[in-house]
């Protein structure tokens, strides 16, 4: 208890520090956040990128449809879409497809792509190679990129689930150009 | 100058009520400029950019500006008398609490007549309308929550500090009044959230001046961030908005029905818990997001559960009624259309906490006719029933009882036909925040317009019984009310300005809790 006879000054001093203590809270809340998310696996975050190490035996009596979907954010110009919208995998099989982009602005463009995977439990269970690069994917004036990704499910995908989907969102994170007028400068170039 | 450099609490506490009085008034306002415009379909009155800042704007207002410092104004006047102690804890410190508001509020203020407008983004100001979509004046709506943060974090520590440790010897802590129990309550709630909100809206700042990624996808944030970090403040917030009123209504209940408080421990222990639940509840205002099922089913349980130790207090006040021997002066009167209509409040808010239900009801008018029964004729009956309660204690004189129960009579019909039409157009579908409407919903919306004038205009009678009471009035002794008990009724009317200076005998038969 805080109670300290009579002397209020203790009392103070100890709420002032919890009142900066709650202040620290609120801040690590945004940390805490992803770290929770990563613990729980409650997230839709597709944490299990990179190449399989071992080989996986393959789950021929289950066949699990993967739709794949893209997403531009607000104000971003690129066509991007998947090559093939529905797969219909085996848990354990490693399965090629593509994205495709095109910046259709007359200026080099960077962009960044960050995935979702819905239902959020089977996000720990979707394998993905990074065959494109999600931190920054730059495209010149005009050009188009195949990028190729190579999925796989895990045969451990709870039973329940018989759909999954990819969202792949697309956000334009071109650094600021210095000529002054930057909306001319991404007008679409037919 | 008396008024500027002021350390008395009854001083102080007069400050608060004054300001939380014209602050209930400007917020009222504009609850009725958007009454006026969905008095009828279209839109007739005010441009939707406008109407967008009404609301938000009502919204800070009330919350920030009425309910909390008229809170704070009756704790400042009310505990050191209930515990027997001549001041705060800190009585200059009390002073910038309370000088920090006017600043604060004419900073928030000014925004209307900036460049973009005022905020427009709702009280809940979410991230990325509130960051990338909001108008220049977000940055000062940010200093001024800043600034109102402080005020109250400074304001709780002292509460808690003068409740610990400046209790007169034999008061202890289960002699308190259940008004200085739930003061105390709030004031750890208070300090344990508003530290929160000061990080969120800084994490705003951030984002909006300096470049950061809080709360923008783009960035590797996520505004559902946001929407986690203002609701962990927000949830214990509306609690800090009800508890206190809690405790004024236990006060004035058993004094008009002559009667013991019924249940004084339980009553104790229920305060406690809903304070400690109420941490724990808070994506129930986010049920829509996309939550993980787990993440849905625990905050529907946690909320139903908040229900049980209300319900105890509920059924407290209606026990502490049974078979006493009542009388229906004002005080009374709200504090008994209290019980029945913040329990419609809380019956509405048991729906919403039912996750699958509330993806129809989230966003509706129904959660519009929610908050309001909670807040209306919940914190604000209470806060009136208060001010009648100590005003011949504070003042002397006794108001007057006639116009009184007028004001009450004209608000209960006011309050309720603006906001019991609300659940059903909710239900069918009528959306919050918005400056027109499908015209199925034009009738009930013409109700609650008509009733908003009604319950807005009463107020002047409030506000004219204050300052007359203040002016004269009857004599007043130092009991007041025939039954009152309790500390702050062995002081004479109007209660001398330095009070208590030397310790009273608490050992004397007249603890509310123990008698």
């Amino acid at each position: 208890m805080i109670n300290s006879g009579s002397n209020p000054m203790v009392t103070v001093r100890r709420l002032i520090v919890l009142a900066l203590l709650m202040f620290g809270f609120g801040f690590a809340l945004a940390p805490l956040y992803d770290v929770f998310c990563r613990v729980t696996g409650l997230n839709g975050k597709v944490t299990r990128n990179g190449a399989l190490t071992e080989a996986v035996a393959v789950d021929s009596t289950r066949q699990i449809r993967v739709q794949l979907i893209a997403v531009n954010n607000e104000g971003m110009p690129w066509t991007f879409g998947p090559e093939a919208g529905d797969l219909l995998v085996h848990p354990g099989e490693q399965r090629l497809t593509h994205y495709l982009a095109r910046n259709p602005t007359s200026e080099l463009m960077v962009a960044r792509a960050v995935p979702s995977v819905a239902p959020s439990e089977a996000a720990q269970y979707v394998h993905k190679i990074n065959c494109f690069c999600f931190e920054s994917q730059s495209l010149a004036a005009l050009a188009s990129q195949q990028m190729p990704l190579v999925l796989m499910i895990d045969p451990q995908l709870p039973q329940h689930i018989r759909t999954i989907t990819l969202s792949y969102t697309l956000f334009d994170i071109t650094p600021e150009p210095r000529q002054p007028d930057a909306a001319a400068a991404r007008r679409i170039a037919l | 100058m008396r008024w500027v450099l002021t350390t008395n609490h009854k001083d102080i506490g007069s400050l608060y009520l004054i300001f939380s009085l014209v602050m209930f008034l400007t917020g009222g306002c504009m609850a009725l400029v958007i009454r006026a415009e969905l008095f009828q379909p279209g839109l007739q009155l005010v441009r939707p950019e406008f109407f967008n800042q009404m609301t938000t704007m009502h919204g800070l207002i009330m919350v920030f500006g009425a309910v909390m410092p008229a809170f704070v104004g009756l704790a400042n006047w009310m505990i050191p008398m209930m515990v027997g102690a001549p001041d705060m804890a800190l009585p200059r410190m009390n002073n910038w609490s309370f000088w920090i508001l006017p600043f604060a509020f004419s900073m928030m203020l000014s925004t209307l007549f900036m460049q973009g407008g005022a905020p427009n983004f709702g009280w809940t100001f979410y991230a990325p309308l509130s960051t990338t979509y909001a108008p220049p004046s977000v940055t000062y709506f940010i200093f001024a929550v800043h600034m109102m943060g402080i005020s109250s974090i400074m304001g709780a520590i002292n509460i808690i500090a003068t409740i610990l440790n400046l209790r007169a010897p034999g008061m202890s802590m289960m002699k308190l009044p259940l008004f200085v129990w739930t003061w105390l309550i709030t004031a750890f709630l208070l300090i344990a959230v508003m530290p929160v909100l000061a990080g969120v809206v800084t994490m705003m700042l951030m984002d909006i001046h300096f470049g950061t990624s809080f709360f923008d996808a783009a960035g590797g944030g996520d505004p559902v961030l946001f929407q986690h970090v203002f609701w962990f403040f927000g949830h214990p917030e509306v609690y800090i908005m009800i508890l206190p009123a809690f405790g004024i209504v236990s006060q004035i209940i058993p004094t008009f029905a002559r009667k013991r408080l019924f249940g004084y421990v339980s009553m104790v222990y229920a305060t406690s818990s809903i304070a400690v639940l109420s941490f724990i509840v808070w994506a129930h205002h986010m049920f829509t997001v996309g939550l993980p099922l787990a993440g849905e089913l625990f905050f529907m349980f946690s909320t139903m559960l908040i229900a049980v130790p209300t319900g105890v207090k509920v059924f407290n006040w209606v026990a502490t009624m049974f078979r006493g021997s009542m009388t229906f002066e004002t005080p009374m009167l709200f504090s008994i259309a209290f019980v029945v209509l913040f329990t419609i409040g809380g019956l509405s808010g048991l729906m919403l906490a039912i996750a699958p239900a509330d993806f129809q009801y989230h966003d509706t008018y129904f959660v519009v006719a929610h908050f309001h029964y909670v807040l209306v004729p919940g914190a604000v009956f209470a806060i009136m029933a208060g001010a009648y309660y100590w005003l011949p204690k504070w003042t002397g004189h006794y108001y007057h009882e006639t116009l009184g129960k007028v004001h009450f009579w004209l608000s209960f019909v006011g309050v309720n036909l603006t906001f019991f039409p609300m659940h059903f157009i909710g239900l069918a579908g009528m959306p919050r925040r918005i400056p027109d409407y499908a015209l199925q919903f034009a009738d009930f919306n013409m109700v609650a317009s008509v009733g908003a004038f009604l319950f807005g205009f009463s107020q002047l009678l409030f506000v004219y019984n204050v300052i007359r009471c203040v002016r004269g009035g009857d004599r007043a002794d130092a009991r007041v009310w025939e039954a009152a008990e309790g500390l702050e009724w062995t002081l004479p009317s109007p209660a001398p300005y330095h009070s208590f200076s030397e310790s009273p005998d608490c050992d004397m038969p007249m603890q509310p809790g123990g008698r």
